[in-house]
């Protein structure tokens, strides 16, 4: 069943990802808001289908790579629908659609083992943690991408060379924006998503910070983001460095996300919850 | 039924009659009546712009028509109908609505893409309704063009590039704020094209202005032009503090910002985009200033290169725009051919009609008394008759799409069925 409502979602998200490509070299308004309602659509399949894999579990499905990326990939959704009714960067579409529907395959396609949850991460405190990380890092994703967007924009109005993409997209000051919003929701969620893990894993485990791959790695994308708002904030850092930043963060918390549970291991690793912690 | 355009422009007017182009036609309320009054005239429309006055209209006197349009040309006093001799074009039927359409389009303006001729055509068929000019042909036709003007310009992007230096900052301004709306203006210096940039910006919503003068007199006369504030070329830093948008251009020989300055300013502005367009010449701004980060400066050199692009760009778009164009002329064309055969249809259906209800009235009147209800189904009947058996004509009238076989037919339907009595009876044939 819940096969079904991913497979659904999965052809939601390629749809919406054709149409807002084809909104960003078309410039035609029908495709842009048809992408985001087919989006939405898309999004109700995903929930329903995350409903149901929790329930058969028993537990929110984030013990392997492939069952977490379909959980990002909601908060990812979720947060660009949010911010696509606050905010009008329409073209932001065109990349993040694109990669949720990316993030759905790749849940898809890598195996969905039946990782056994050892009693100690069975607790409501993780599932609070991951979901605030979660969603702190869909936001910061958007900022990195309009990040993107504002280096690419940013080059053709300083060199005086307009080419393909000076037409289609934003002004600098709405792709700045975007990054400050993103960024000020995004921080505080995932600083507070940190600091409940650390506090459970301090009385857990008995330390706060165990030197686990995820955690260092994350730590740098957190004081990425922590340098690029402390600057925002007191000396009006923005613009081509604040999109570097932001872009840098992403990078990382990529890494972070990926890299970390393949070529390292740490008790954050993907279905590895079974070893010593 | 034929669509007739006549007109002068830009291109075939001489310069006497070229002054004349806006005030050539008298007011609606004295030329639509007067329009209507010529012979074989059905709808009517005239527009003008800066640089064309052009009469379109529906006749049925195809070969008298035009020389009453040049007659209504010649109704102004100071021009006669030899005068006109070789500035009046003419164009017919399908011409004539693609030179309606490419108008509409700003196809066949002096600057291709000019937004403004749209609004032109619009508001003169507002005022042709209102004088009850236009009919069916003409509204359909007008609809239409709407239509195709608004679909080249959102498909090929013809209007889109700015093809002037000061609309072209206007353009930038947008693509770096977002909106101009409430964006500070530091005017340094004056200068024709300068204060043409500042009027778009204004009429853009840019909020507070200021000008900054080496001599205060022309300033304040400046800013008090555009409802702005005067204050010297000494204060300009602290000007810059607050400003959105500089527009520079002096006389001056030297730089009057460097890039330390303008860095220097940048931080105490807690680097809020500064927008800088410097048109003197000799430059006013040390270029070096367009290396720091959230300033963008442009000369008129850039500003200039960038009108040069869009106008090849436009270039491109219009030859899009004309397939467009002749794609949507020939629909239309395909459309007034539907059109002629409906007189056909109806009087097929009438002539039918005629001898349907006096075959009935005979057959009543001698097969003795009917109750009503045999009465009806009988007319019923002979209805029912006559429908099955026009369908299959009407259908073939219909489909027929053809232009020039079309008419051949549509002549052959008539003279099958006797539609045009009057015609068959002059036949010489027929009295041998």
């Amino acid at each position: 069943m819940a096969k079904i409502f991913l497979s659904l979602t999965l052809l939601a998200y390629y749809s919406a990802s054709a149409l807002s490509i084809a909104y960003f070299l078309a410039q035609r308004e029908a495709f842009c808001s048809w992408g985001a309602r087919i989006l939405g659509a898309g999004l109700v399949a995903h929930t329903a289908a995350l409903a149901l894999i929790t329930w058969n579990l028993g537990w929110l499905p984030v013990a392997t790579l492939g069952e977490s990326l379909l959980v990002f990939s909601w908060t990812l959704v979720a947060a660009f629908l949010l911010f696509f009714w606050r905010f009008p960067i329409r073209v932001l579409g065109a990349l993040a659609a694109p990669l949720a529907a990316l993030m759905v395959s790749a849940g898809m396609i890598l195996p969905a083992g039946k990782a056994a949850i050892p009693p100690l991460l069975k607790s409501s405190w993780v599932v609070v943690h991951v979901g605030l990380t979660f969603m702190g890092v869909a936001a910061l994703t958007l900022a990195g991408l309009g990040g993107l967007f504002y280096l690419v924009q940013e080059r053709q109005i300083k060199t005086k060379k307009f080419g393909f993409f000076y037409r289609r997209l934003p002004s600098l000051e709405q792709l700045d924006a975007l990054n400050y919003w993103c960024l000020t929701l995004g921080f505080p969620l995932l600083t507070a998503g940190m600091v409940i893990g650390s506090l459970y894993a301090q009385y857990t485990l008995g330390s706060f910070f165990s030197f686990d791959p995820k955690e260092i790695l994350t730590l740098i994308a957190w004081l990425i983001y922590a340098v690029l708002l402390h600057e925002r904030l007191t000396v009006g850092w923005r613009g081509r460095r604040a999109a570097i930043l932001a872009l840098c963060g992403f990078g990382v918390l990529m890494v972070t996300f990926v890299g970390a549970s393949l070529w390292w291991s740490g008790y954050h690793s993907f279905g590895s919850f079974s070893g010593t912690p | 039924m034929n669509l007739i355009l006549a007109g002068v422009n830009h291109q075939t007017a001489r310069v006497d009659l070229r002054e004349k182009l806006c005030s050539l036609l008298p007011e609606a309320d004295v030329s639509y009546p007067l329009l209507l009054s010529y012979p074989g005239i059905r709808e009517v429309l005239f527009y003008t712009t800066c640089n064309r006055v052009e009469v379109l209209c529906v006749t049925e006197a195809e070969a008298e028509a035009p020389s009453l349009l040049s007659g209504f040309f010649a109704s102004h006093p100071d021009i006669t109908v030899a005068d006109l001799a070789g500035s009046l074009y003419l164009h017919r039927d399908q011409e004539a609505v693609r030179h309606l359409f490419r108008v509409a389009a700003s196809l066949d303006a002096l600057v291709v893409g000019e937004p403004q001729i749209l609004g032109q055509v619009k508001s003169a068929y507002r005022v042709a309704t209102e004088h009850q000019a236009t009919g069916p042909i003409l509204n359909k036709l007008l609809h239409k063009t709407f239509s195709v003007a608004k679909r080249v310009r959102t498909e090929t992007g013809i209007g889109d590039h700015a093809v002037s230096v000061s609309y072209a900052a206007v353009a930038l301004g947008k693509k770096i704020f977002g909106d101009l709306k409430g964006k500070h203006v530091l005017m340094l210096g004056a200068g024709e094209m300068a204060e043409l940039a500042l009027e778009h910006l204004q009429s853009q919503g840019a909020g507070r202005i200021v000008v900054a003068n080496r001599t205060l007199e022309r300033g304040v006369r400046l800013a008090e032009r555009f409802g702005g504030q005067a204050v010297s070329l000494e204060e300009l830093e602290s000007q810059l503090l607050n400003a959105d948008v500089l527009l520079s251009s002096t006389g001056s020989a030297s730089y009057l910002l460097t890039r330390q300055q303008v860095r220097a300013v940048m931080r105490r502005r807690r680097q809020r985009p500064l927008f800088m367009i410097d048109i003197g010449v000799p430059r006013d701004l040390d270029p070096a200033i367009n290396d720091l980060d959230n300033v963008y400066l442009y000369n008129i050199d850039d500003l200039k290169e960038v009108v040069d692009e869009n106008l090849e760009r436009r270039k491109a778009a219009a030859v899009q725009a004309e397939r467009l164009v002749a794609a949507e002329t020939l629909k239309f064309m395909d459309w007034l051919a539907t059109l002629s055969v409906y007189p056909t249809i109806i009087s097929l259906k009438e002539k039918a009609q005629a001898i349907c209800q006096a075959e009935l009235k005979k057959t009543l009147g001698h097969i003795g008394p009917l109750t009503p209800e045999q009465e009806h189904s009988l007319a019923v009947m002979t209805e029912a008759i006559i429908n099955k058996l026009l369908h299959d004509p009407i259908i073939f009238l219909k489909g027929n799409h053809h232009r020039k076989r079309g008419e051949a037919e549509l002549a052959l339907v008539r003279r099958l069925f006797n539609l045009d009595p009057i015609i068959q009876e002059e036949r010489p044939d027929k009295e041998k």
